[in-house]
């Protein structure tokens, strides 16, 4: 048996390397991790356009992205008035960066809405230009989000990229796994003829309205439950803006 | 289990090949006879929780055969100076680093793979097979073998994982390693409604439910039991 004062000071000593090995780690791979997350965050905005590029995203390097990103993609923030924020603005709200990409969806859904920031990317193609839009919501275990792109009608959907942090493989996390999902919202629509309000909404069994229901993942009855509630929340923070650029 | 204490304890002093006949029975015993999860049925809740595909279970195994291995290694290398008292949090202590090794590495190199696996990369922790094996091998034995011990028994491990998620991703999704196989589209190599005598076939989605990996781990142990008589318990 060793003593009380061995066991304190070899626990300390193996805790004091432990900590020093992974916090000297962490610090030396953290601008690989953070360019690695922007890249996944532009990947995921590049695919909801997926259907207007040249190439498959998933075939594109990361260098391509950057340079699709930076040569054809203009980025605005903007507020639940509609109002565009400035750089210097968004840098003032705790976003060093200040630019859309920087903005933390997740923590802005933790705000309340009057003080959002909404992150509004504009692709321009050779003919057309779409509107990706981000929202954010809860799944089943933890944050859904979503890139959607609208077209300049701001009504009709071009193409959604979901993400999630930990749905269940195989069930939830089908949003992101099965293409087949993100592809049924191509065509949908926001508002019916009468320019109301109606959202898309994910339903059990077979979508009957074609502009404003998809078909469920199965056995994810919560997730797509959370899929519903995102866009219809979601969405409804960046009409202000729809209508100000309409009016224009 | 008590197979292993007994060639502990009955360790030859005399210098020995870096392979020698008890190395290779380190390696090649958890594969068969001491199968850490059909013969020792440990490990069992991330064997069910990552095999709904191939891919996420190979990148799975190499983690495990890294933790593994080098868990074993540090803690035969420690093993005189820990404290009996504490010996499990130190050994804790060792898996924990070595996954958060693993899992700020990965985020580096293949950021796609990582977020398929975060959750389950820091799961590795909570894996009974690694404390077991550090519990019942390292403490007591010599650093090579100690790692040879633990590399042996991840492979055992992975090789089951991945048996399993072969069996669940081909049936369950119809695919393997993302590649479309089998299933109603013209995405899948063997599209099932082009062929009339194939139509009835579509894949089964109780497969990629958890419930499922028992079902063939279940199978599995029943057909490596039947295949080696050692195994039976005759009492």
């Amino acid at each position: 048996m060793h003593s009380t004062g061995y066991v304190v000071k070899f626990i300390l000593m193996v805790s004091i390397v432990v900590a020093l090995v992974l916090a000297s780690m962490a610090t030396l791979l953290k601008p690989i991790h953070d360019r690695n997350e922007a890249i996944a965050n532009k990947r995921s905005i590049l695919n909801a356009v997926g259907h207007h590029l040249e190439q498959q995203v998933r075939s594109l390097t990361d260098d391509e992205v950057l340079e699709i990103f930076e040569t054809q993609i203009d980025q605005y923030v903007v507020d639940v008035e509609g109002n565009v924020l400035s750089k210097e603005e968004v840098q003032e709200r705790g976003y060093s960066g200040g630019m859309a990409e920087h903005i933390n969806i997740g923590r802005e859904r933790r705000k309340p809405e009057s003080e959002r920031l909404l992150p509004v990317f504009v692709f321009k193609s050779a003919t057309d230009q779409f509107f990706i839009v981000a929202v954010h919501g809860s799944g089943l275990w933890d944050d859904i989000w979503a890139h959607i792109a609208l077209e300049d009608d701001f009504n009709t959907i071009a193409g959604v990229a979901f993400g999630h942090a930990a749905e269940t493989p195989g069930l939830g996390a089908e949003i992101t796994d099965d293409p087949m999902f993100s592809e049924q919202f191509r065509g949908t629509k926001l508002f019916n003829e009468e320019g109301e309000f109606k959202s898309v909404r994910v339903v059990k069994g077979r979508a009957r309205d074609e502009y404003h229901e998809v078909d469920g993942v199965t056995g994810a009855t919560v997730t797509n439950d959370g899929v519903t509630n995102m866009f219809r929340r979601g969405l409804q923070n960046y009409f202000a803006y729809f209508e100000k650029l309409q009016t224009q | 289990m008590a197979d292993t204490n007994t060639t502990t304890q009955a360790e030859v002093k005399d210098r020995k090949p870096l392979f020698g006949k008890r190395e290779r029975k380190l390696i090649t015993d958890p594969l068969n006879d001491n199968n850490p999860i059909t013969v020792q049925v440990l490990g069992i809740c991330s064997a069910l929780a990552i095999t709904t595909q191939v891919s996420p279970a190979v990148v799975m195994t190499l983690a495990v055969i890294f933790v593994m291995g080098f868990s074993s290694l540090f803690t035969s290398l420690l093993r005189h100076s820990i404290p009996k008292q504490v010996r499990m949090i130190v050994m804790l202590i060792i898996i924990a680093f070595l996954v958060t090794v693993v899992e700020l590495s990965l985020k580096a190199i293949n950021y796609p793979i990582y977020q398929e696996l975060s959750v389950f990369i820091g799961l590795i922790i909570t894996n009974c097979i690694i404390m077991g094996r550090l519990e019942a091998f390292a403490m007591a034995d010599k650093p090579w073998p100690s790692f040879i011990d633990g590399v042996g028994n991840a492979m055992g491990y992975g090789a089951i994982l991945i048996i399993v998620a072969f069996f669940r991703e081909l049936f369950g999704s119809g695919s393997l390693m993302g590649w479309d196989i089998i299933g109603p589209g013209a995405q899948f190599a063997i599209n099932t409604q082009a062929h009339w005598w194939l139509e009835w076939y579509m894949p089964n989605n109780l497969m990629v439910l958890s419930a499922s990996a028992l079902f063939v781990i279940g199978v599995l142990i029943w057909v490596h039991r039947a295949w080696n008589r050692d195994l039976v318990d005759v009492s």
